[in-house]
């Protein structure tokens, strides 16, 4: 059988399960549908949670990042767990208390202002769009693989699927396919993981393999690895590289505090049915999420590891030492079609060199002494590592398709959650609750959709023309998360005096500024060409680059939103007086 | 209830005993991964656990794992703290 058939049936099979429990679940109970997770074990809760947040970021796009910034990428790794324990610890209990349904709700109350509420949609809506547009290129980069076709076709076909998925509706809110989904995924990105750190290393367990010897050598994994990226004029996988220092602190702060103001993540701590469990949930969301992101590092470095030694065999600089073109293997012509990955033998020796030719030095050194005349690797995208980490290892066809399935279980799950957040958000939100407030129900349903398939559209098209990789696409909807709703969460609970006018300004503030720096060097909405400065490291205020500026942004909303309380009157008693109550567990 | 001063006493010394907790909780979710898995990263490299250099272990693997453990005792030292000031929830 061969590939493509066999990973559309194994696709096809997951998408059976899903709609299969679905149909089993919701016979059971439709209240499930409104709220997901009450009464479900909090163990169980914390899986769905797992699903509904780790996307086609961190499932298709993250390990391949790591593999090409190494040490560096653990801004990613802990960024985006770090962030549970600002949520655990400054947000869920008291919001559980607060016993509100949406994050607009809640400020709009606490606030005691509409325009405070609508200042939180907006906010909603700009995250949860730039989250799309990652997913959107996730998915694409998927159903490309699959169906061996060139991005644009995988990415329209991707858009139907996420369409017909979001708008089948509420399965997205039934507890059980997104346990479904999360052991899915689970799965398909451990299956491959073991497979390959035994091969590697002798030892199963990723984790472990990660910091072993390679089998039948005297020497550690990271340290061949180290070397042979220097050998290749690279800098070595365990020091800074791709990104300064300052840069991968601000990264990791962005993400951590995006993560504790992720609009569509918080609301899941709304609805557990006790406080008690609400600081236990977040942990156990955690414990299944770390369960991939522990592993990812061992399939970040070892799908480097497994490609490097594809491409360069013999010994640095031997005529023969290189891959001939004849010899590449099977999953390199599967990418090459999608266009995502692409060879040219620059020197016409027959054989494909891959080296870092940015370094002067040792690209002049390649050139005199081996004749190499530039990288012959000229594309590699690197959403696309982990898609082809089996194919690389030589993994046998049914893992290949699993890991496919995997990544577009992670995208869906997370696009069709984001697109009912974003349709909610604008038609119950913002026409029903502010704009239009006598709107028919079938107005409502109508805005809906209609604002699903907008933003659809917009995200597709922007996938196709990405301000990033999807991680890193990600990352900027982080950056306004961390910008826009933590602060004023966090203010609202902590700081009983914050007011009306100071929430609004630090919002205003915060968002504003943030949107502002990433459209100058990301494009005006992300639409290509229109960036006002480009995109690099000497053109960026003091070298913070566009995903790092979350946490200058979400300093802004703190004081401005400080500044203005302290000048403005305090909120009404009545407002305190929540506060004070809110930040007790026993209800009284 | 008893006298509402003494009980909104009782109820501000609670508040204050959850932001030492979180305090301390906070410090070492700084330390772990800012301080040993960024900022003293690359001096902790020269050290070698296994195949792993120190730094790096904590930016990849450590801190994950600390932030498990912040949540989880946090929990748990925040349900002894409401059964012990009395506002556990019935």
């Amino acid at each position: 059988m061969s590939l493509q058939v066999l990973s559309i049936i194994v696709v096809g099979l997951t998408f059976a399960l899903y709609i299969g429990i679905a149909i089993w679940a919701r016979t059971g109970s439709t209240s499930e549908f409104y709220v997901a997770g009450k009464g479900v074990n909090p163990v169980l809760n914390g899986m769905a949670t797992a699903a509904d947040w780790m996307s086609a970021a961190s499932f298709i796009s993250m390990a391949g990042l790591i593999a090409f910034l190494g040490y560096t990428g653990g801004a990613y790794l802990m960024g985006w767990t770090g962030g549970y324990v600002l949520m655990a610890l400054l947000l869920a209990p008291y919001l559980r208390k607060f016993g509100k349904f949406t994050v607009p709700e809640f400020i709009g109350d606490r606030f005691y202002s509409k325009t405070a509420r609508v200042i939180a949609v907006i906010s909603l809506l700009v995250i949860s769009i730039t989250y799309v547009i990652g997913q959107m290129r996730g998915v694409g980069i998927a159903f490309s693989n699959i169906l061996n076709v060139p991005l644009t076709i995988g990415l329209i076909s991707g858009m139907v699927i996420v369409f017909i998925y979001a708008v089948f509706g509420g399965m997205k809110g039934i507890t059980y396919t997104q346990i479904a989904q999360y052991c899915v995924m689970i799965f398909a990105y451990t299956v491959p993981a073991l497979f390959i750190s035994f091969q590697l290393t002798g030892n199963p367990l990723p984790q472990l393999g990660l910091g072993s010897t390679l089998v039948g050598e005297n020497q550690y994994l990271l340290q061949a690895l180290d070397e042979t990226l220097v050998d290749l004029g690279f800098q070595p996988y365990t020091e800074v590289r791709g990104m300064s220092m300052t840069n991968m602190f601000m990264l990791t702060l962005s993400l951590m505090i995006g993560t504790a103001g992720l609009p569509h993540v918080i609301v899941r701590f709304f609805t557990v049915p006790r406080i008690r469990d609400a600081r236990k949930s977040a942990g156990w969301a955690l414990v299944f999420i770390a369960i991939l992101y522990l592993t990812a590092p061992a399939v970040g470095a070892m799908s480097m590891w497994n490609f490097i030694n594809t491409m360069q065999p013999g010994e640095v600089g031997a005529p023969e030492g290189n891959v001939a073109v004849e010899n590449l293997p099977a999953w390199t012509d599967r990418w090459e079609e999608t266009g995502l990955l692409e060879f040219t033998d620059k020197n016409d020796d027959g054989h494909i060199q891959y080296y870092n030719d940015g370094n002067e030095e040792f690209a002049q050194m390649a050139e005199q002494e081996y004749g190499w005349e530039g990288n012959e690797v000229t594309k590699l995208d690197r959403d696309i590592m982990v898609l082809a980490t089996p194919g690389i290892a030589q993994l046998p066809n049914w893992v290949i398709a699993l890991v496919a399935a995997g990544g577009i279980a992670a995208a869906l799950s997370t696009a069709a959650g984001l697109l009912l957040a974003i349709s909610s958000a604008i038609s119950h939100d913002l026409i029903k609750g502010v704009i239009k407030p006598d709107v028919s129900e079938q107005g409502e349903m109508m805005a809906a959709r209609i604002s699903m398939g907008a933003a659809i559209l917009f995200a597709g098209y922007l996938g196709l023309n990405p301000p990033g990789f999807a991680a890193e696409v990600v990352a900027l909807a982080f950056g306004f998360a961390a910008a826009s709703i933590f602060p004023t969460l966090m203010m609202g609970i902590f700081y009983r005096k914050m007011n009306r006018e100071g929430a609004i300004a630090g919002m205003l503030a915060g968002l504003g500024v943030t949107l502002l720096y990433i459209f100058t060097y990301k494009g005006w909405f992300f639409f290509p060409g229109t960036n006002m400065l480009p995109d690099t490291a000497e053109y960026w205020l003091l070298g913070i680059n566009t995903g790092s500026f979350g946490a200058v942004g979400a300093a802004v909303n703190f004081i401005v939103a400080f500044a203005v309380a302290k000048m403005t009157t305090p909120p009404p008693a009545d407002i305190q007086k929540l506060v004070e109550s809110v930040r007790v567990p026993r209800a009284d | 209830m008893s006298d509402p001063n003494q009980l909104q006493e009782r109820r501000n010394e609670y508040w204050r005993r959850n932001l030492k907790i979180i305090g301390g909780c906070l410090a070492v979710w700084a330390i772990v991964s800012y301080g040993l898995g960024i900022l003293l990263a690359p001096a902790l490299n020269a050290i070698q656990i296994g195949g792993y250099p120190l730094g790096f272990w904590f930016a990849q693997q450590g801190s994950i794992i600390t932030f498990l453990i912040i949540i989880f005792f946090y929990a748990w030292r925040m349900n002894k703290l409401d059964r012990e000031f009395e506002v556990d929830e019935q």
